[in-house]
């Protein structure tokens, strides 16, 4: 087990490697001068201007400057925004927003998911599970957005039952409805994953010696057929917790959040390479833990499964 | 099937050692016996048994040819293309021809939807947008297909030290949000200066192969060492010949379910570039772009935004459906008995 998790381990080395050199390449080759804008496009002296891109390294070549920013990842030193802010500050400031954000709406998704997808699994084919199957089918073609704006529309403005937007602080309440609309379309998807498992699972051999037992429908479907069809839904909401990061660039964008999500866009926007790779390291390392985490969840949920 | 065997009044009766004793009890004795479905002898012989066996296509077609789900989801998509190819069949109003004396104005006779901010007919734009969105749709799936196709048999059928670089490769890819990654390729010079549809096909292809890649990757593997590749090996074929004419012919089935479905999610994320402002130029008219642009008057016209957004959901909606009635066709044990 510890050898196994060890292995894994490793094994994200090179992903995240890749990942962040994939991006700071990216980032690197955008266009425009950042330096040059903080003049506002009016020459600079050319002594103050080598000294600024010494100091964020931008006189070097491009497999210097991404091994400096290796280093000084490691090392916890993100370096500065261009208007001077450490960016481990901004994202110190944003991210706890972000992460209460993508917890609720995970929370909403694994809770009714699963239960949605468990009783429309247990009645295959009846009226019940033809509804959730077709609402579960509306919710993943309609864009997040155009849901986050009418949902926005009716629940926050016509109904007055949420704030339409967020207020600075971003409290838990006010981030029902962004949750909401985050978690909405993999909440499609953890119901149609349950719903197939469930009720390939209702027809095992074990399910009927459990109900030959005596055991009440309940125990059966709780213990028996829930917990092995767990697996692959499980799988999906570990990978998807590095996609609801991701997806809050659109959904804190509607409702006005001050998470990563908005400060990742405008970085991209600005130019400002050393907050993009920073937060999308940050979101590689959420990716990439979140499925190491599920790789260890699959011991509990099936105990065949060993590590070695 | 296992309902059929089941007592309904408890196991507790005996059953028919008791009557083999030829004992007369009043008690009323009930049999359990399994149903026995019954053929004709008639219908058995009329069974050819010297045709060809169907195929798997084969057999899929006609499975598909009585799903309701199959017949709605291809209507629609073939109304779709029709509508992207010949606009004008659908539409007599030019969508470019703007007049601000129409501005945000409701539906009347000839404009049955009404009017954007810019007077522009909101039912010809809707009309017009969907060769864009369409376009990126297919051009990507078709560009996801041979990227992830190829990298994903070559893994699963050499296996080895390529399968180990390939999947380490798609899982830096895959660590990457579609979204997320479009984004930032299309901030790249060459992509913000000579915006079009394929600056958008190509980002959304370099971060949506590696999903295609894993599935065929499964597909080639279950099938690599499958008898009717050792066997045409066995008659001289070469090893690259075999991959091409046997194991990737038999693997296509859950890659095109995963297409189909792929290609409507690829419709959603072109709008939403578009609707950050990083997708498709504002000259090119989409669904994505009038969403866009109706945002900031979603309050006070909210229609303007709900009809392409509908026409968006609809066009997605069928190639979802279209995937799950191929999924349930092509896979026949999953086929409903």
């Amino acid at each position: 087990m510890v050898m196994f998790t060890l292995r894994r381990f490793l094994q994200l080395i090179p992903v995240f490697i890749g990942a962040t050199l994939l991006v700071y390449f990216l980032v690197f080759a955008t266009p425009g001068d950042p330096i040059a804008a903080l003049s506002g496009g009016k020459p600079m002296a050319p002594a103050v201007e080598a000294a600024l891109r010494a100091q964020y390294n931008l006189d070097q070549p491009f497999w210097v400057q991404y091994g400096l920013y290796l280093k000084n990842l490691v090392t916890l030193n993100l370096g500065q925004t261009f208007s001077g802010q450490e960016v481990s500050a901004v994202i110190a400031r944003a991210y706890p927003v972000t992460a209460r954000l993508a917890i609720m709406a995970l929370a909403f998704e694994a809770i009714f998911g699963i239960f949605f997808g468990v009783i429309a699994g247990l009645r295959k084919g009846k009226l019940f599970d033809s509804t959730v199957l077709v609402a579960s089918l509306i919710v993943i073609a309609v864009p997040t957005f155009v849901l986050g704006f009418v949902l926005q529309l009716v629940v926050g403005v016509q109904l007055g039952w949420a704030r339409p937007t967020v207020s600075g602080a971003a409290p838990w309440n006010e981030l029902i409805l962004p949750a909401l609309v985050l978690g909405l379309v993999s909440l499609a998807y953890v119901i149609r994953l349950t719903r197939a498992s469930i009720s390939e699972n209702m027809n095992a051999d074990y399910v009927r010696t459990a109900t030959a037992k005596g055991l009440s429908r309940r125990r059966v479907v709780v213990v028996h057929i829930l917990r092995n069809s767990l697996i692959p839904v499980v799988t999906f909401l570990g990978a998807d917790l590095g996609a609801l990061m991701g997806g809050a660039i659109v959904t804190e964008g509607i409702f006005n959040v001050p998470g990563v999500g908005n400060l990742l866009y405008q970085a991209i926007l600005k130019g400002e390479s050393a907050t993009v790779v920073a937060v999308v390291s940050l979101l590689v390392i959420v990716f990439v833990v979140a499925n190491l985490v599920v790789d260890l969840l699959y011991a509990w949920l099936d105990p065949r499964i060993r590590y070695v | 099937m296992s309902e059929n065997l089941t007592p309904e009044t408890g196991p507790a009766q005996p059953v028919a050692p008791a009557a083999r004793q030829g004992k007369t009890s009043s008690r009323v004795i009930e049999h359990f016996v399994a149903p026995l479905e019954e053929t004709p002898l008639a219908a058995v012989d009329k069974v050819d048994d010297t045709a060809a066996p169907l195929s798997l296509w084969a057999d899929a077609w006609r499975n598909l040819r009585k799903q309701p789900l199959f017949i709605i989801s291809a209507l629609l998509i073939v109304l779709v293309v029709v509508v992207a190819v010949f606009p004008q069949w659908f539409a007599s109003v030019d969508p470019t021809s703007c007049d601000l004396a129409n501005s945000a104005e409701g539906a009347r006779s000839g404009h049955p939807l009404g009017f954007t901010l810019q007077g522009c007919d909101v039912y010809s734009r809707m009309i017009y947008g969907t060769r864009a969105s369409l376009m990126v749709g297919v051009f990507t799936t078709i560009g996801v297909l041979i990227i992830g196709g190829t990298m994903g048999a070559l893994a699963g059928y050499y296996g080895g030290w390529l399968d180990a670089i390939l999947a380490r490769l798609g899982d830096i890819f895959f660590a990457l949000p579609l979204i997320l990654g479009a984004i930032v390729i299309n901030q790249l010079p060459a992509f913000r200066d000579n915006r079009s549809v394929w600056t958008v096909v190509v980002a959304l292809v370099l971060f949506g192969w590696p999903q295609i890649a894993r599935i065929t990757r499964g597909a080639v593997l279950e099938n690599r060492n499958s008898d009717f590749v050792t066997a045409s090996k066995a008659l001289g074929l070469s090893r690259f010949s075999a991959l091409l004419r046997h194991v990737i012919p038999n693997s296509l089935a859950p890659i095109i379910v995963v297409a189909s479905i792929s290609l409507g999610t690829f419709i959603v994320a072109e709008a939403t570039l578009s609707f950050l402002g990083l997708g498709l130029p504002q000259s090119i008219m989409s669904w994505g772009n009038d969403i866009s642009a109706a945002q900031p008057q979603v309050r006070n016209n909210p229609g303007v935004l709900l009809w392409p957004a509908l026409a968006l959901s609809i066009t997605v909606l069928s190639f979802i459906m279209l995937g799950d009635a191929l999924r349930d066709a092509l896979d026949p044990k999953a086929r409903k008995r």
